[in-house]
């Protein structure tokens, strides 16, 4: 278990859109959750990371009152959950995972159908309506039915709607999940400019370069724990390292560059015929010694190493 | 009001069911309809009259309360269940300030209403057969209203149950059926022996049958007051009951 010395900041700030404290769920006998303290701080966006099954929908679910917690604590802007759940969801606009829209209506109608939950009056959510449609670039679909949009639209309308009753905090589990690079190129650039404008989110995504582009800080967990929390270049230094050398090679090959590579100061990791090499400090001289290997590259450590070195590298199939 | 949060969700529904009409009309009519000319028209012309009424006179009362009954379970089964597993509507629905109560009153009301439409229609379509209502058939449609809950809220608890589509066959081959066949809609409870006769009164659809019998043509031969004391409190127990069972359907 690595502990992250950025964990350490007081979870009651003042600015605390979101304090989790001790927060646990068990089903049955099995945890599913363990134990987790998080904050996510007013206009900021905190990448939830994990892999599969590792209780980062649970949390989630936790928050807007899907899955009663078993123990802990949980406040939304400052409202004990799941107390106050019906207040807190006034203020909270989710994007769900799997496609939630209802089929049974229009683009639009869905939209107003929506609003209405939230007792927004009808003038004031067609005006809104029509603002978000505009927004993600959907106007010209409002008459359309759900069968007939594209999964790129789908998903911006789930996004349009988890903005209807113009929400305090954005939760969205994986906002781009199955899109191709425009759509996903398209949801992230509305997703920028919502960040700008100063909305709080809560990302959750096994992408990576989407986290690292969006999140300005990163929450990693594993096994139902939080493994690591802060600002992703910083965690990728101290836990990674700068750079990353992969190495292909003969067995002999490459147990003599791990040896030098740990003279340098850099953590390795073998896989089959590969060599992963971190490096701490400058290691550039070692590159004279790969000329004659069968490939190699160098690239800068990134999120990705980050979640690995962390997580393990076996499959999570539950 | 605070308590009728539920409405948004019965606005919904009606949204949706104004573009499909004709399909759930004729889906909820057509089998009480086919019945009334079958049996009441084919079959009751050479039968003797029944409690003082011709046999299409006994009859239509009683397929009134059954076109309620098929037409809010149905639509808290097959109707509700899709919406709970398929399209996700509920799951939508709880990140909004609704809760899980909001939800199921709001399907049971919505139920309870498309009941009484089909109802309401049935009972206009009895001038069609020679049938002509009393003015009491107007106390007739909250009775009618209260069958509709029950029958919703009956029909949202097997939805809470379900695992998939199939398990309705159980409800209606189970449950629906003998209720249509033995609720007195066919044949006069009064010939049966006592004792037999007790279990025949206390299946839920018998005090609307009854009652419907009585308020069409207002004749209040039976104890009225009791059938509709009985029917609101199993109606709130079973409404209660589905709340309970959709939630620990929702709610992890």
């Amino acid at each position: 278990m690595t502990s992250f010395p950025h964990a350490a900041h007081d979870p009651i700030a003042d600015n605390s859109i979101v304090t989790v404290e001790s927060l646990s769920k068990f089903f049955g006998s099995r945890c599913a959750v363990d134990r987790i303290s998080f904050a996510v701080q007013q206009g900021e966006c905190l990448g939830f990371l994990g892999p599969n099954g590792a209780g980062k929908t649970t949390s989630i679910n936790m928050l807007l009152g899907l899955v009663e917690k078993s123990s802990g604590r949980i406040r939304i802007m400052g409202l004990e959950i799941p107390g106050r759940q019906r207040e807190a969801n006034r203020l909270i606009g989710v994007v769900p995972q799997t496609d939630s829209l209802d089929p049974d209506l229009t683009v639009e109608e869905n939209l107003l159908t929506y609003a209405s939950y939230f007792a927004i009056p009808a003038r004031t959510a067609k005006t809104k309506t029509a603002e978000l449609l505009d927004f993600f670039a959907l106007a010209n679909r409002r008459r359309e039915i759900i069968e007939h949009l594209s999964g790129g639209q789908r998903r911006r309308l789930l996004l349009a709607r988890a903005l209807i009753n113009d929400p305090q905090l954005l939760i969205l589990d994986e906002p781009t999940v199955g899109l191709d690079p425009q759509a996903r190129h398209l949801i992230w650039e509305r997703l920028a400019i919502l960040r700008e404008r100063g909305t709080t989110m809560l990302l959750t995504s096994h992408y990576l370069d989407e986290v690292e582009r969006l999140s300005g800080r990163v929450l990693i967990m594993d096994h139902g724990r939080v493994v690591a929390q802060g600002v992703p270049r910083q965690l990728i230094k101290e836990l990674v390292g700068t750079d990353v050398f992969e190495i292909e090679g003969t067995a002999a090959e490459l147990d003599a560059l791990e040896k030098t590579f740990t003279q340098c100061n850099a953590a390795t990791e073998r896989l089959s015929d590969k060599l992963y090499a971190y490096t701490q400090e400058d290691c550039s001289r070692i590159e004279a010694l790969l000329k004659n290997s069968r490939g190699w590259l160098r690239r800068p450590a990134n999120l990705e190493d980050l979640f690995i070195q962390l997580t393990g590298r076996s499959l999570r199939e539950s | 009001m605070k308590f009728f949060r539920f409405r948004t969700l019965w606005l919904r529904n009606s949204r949706v069911w104004r573009k499909h009409f004709m399909a759930t009309l004729i889906g909820s009519l057509g089998q009480p309809l086919l019945f009334l000319l079958a049996m009441g028209y084919g079959l009751g012309r050479e039968m003797g009259e029944i409690e003082g009424l011709t046999y299409l006179q006994f009859l239509a009362p009683g397929l009134t309360a059954s076109a309620v009954m098929y037409s809010a379970a149905f639509e808290t089964t097959y109707g509700s269940y899709t919406r709970l597993s398929l399209q996700k509507t509920y799951e939508a629905i709880l990140m909004t300030p609704l809760n899980v109560t909001d939800i199921v009153l709001g399907e049971i009301v919505w139920g309870a209403s498309k009941g009484l439409f089909a109802g309401i229609i049935m009972l206009a379509a009895l001038p069609l057969f020679g049938v002509w209502p009393s003015a009491w058939t107007l106390t007739l449609l909250p009775v009618l209203f209260v069958s509709g809950m029950f029958f919703a809220a009956f029909g949202l608890i097997m939805t809470a149950l379900a695992t998939s589509y199939e398990f309705f066959n159980y409800f209606i081959s189970l449950i629906l059926t003998p209720l249509f066949l033995f609720s007195g809609i066919f044949f006069p409870l009064q010939s049966i022996a006592p004792t037999a006769r007790i279990f025949f009164e206390l299946l839920p659809l018998t005090p609307t049958v009854t009652l419907s019998r009585m308020l069409c043509y207002g004749q209040f031969s039976e104890p009225w007051l009791l059938k509709i004391v009985g029917s609101l409190l199993l109606t709130l127990l079973t409404c209660w009951l589905s709340i309970v069972l959709i939630r620990k359907r929702l709610i992890q």
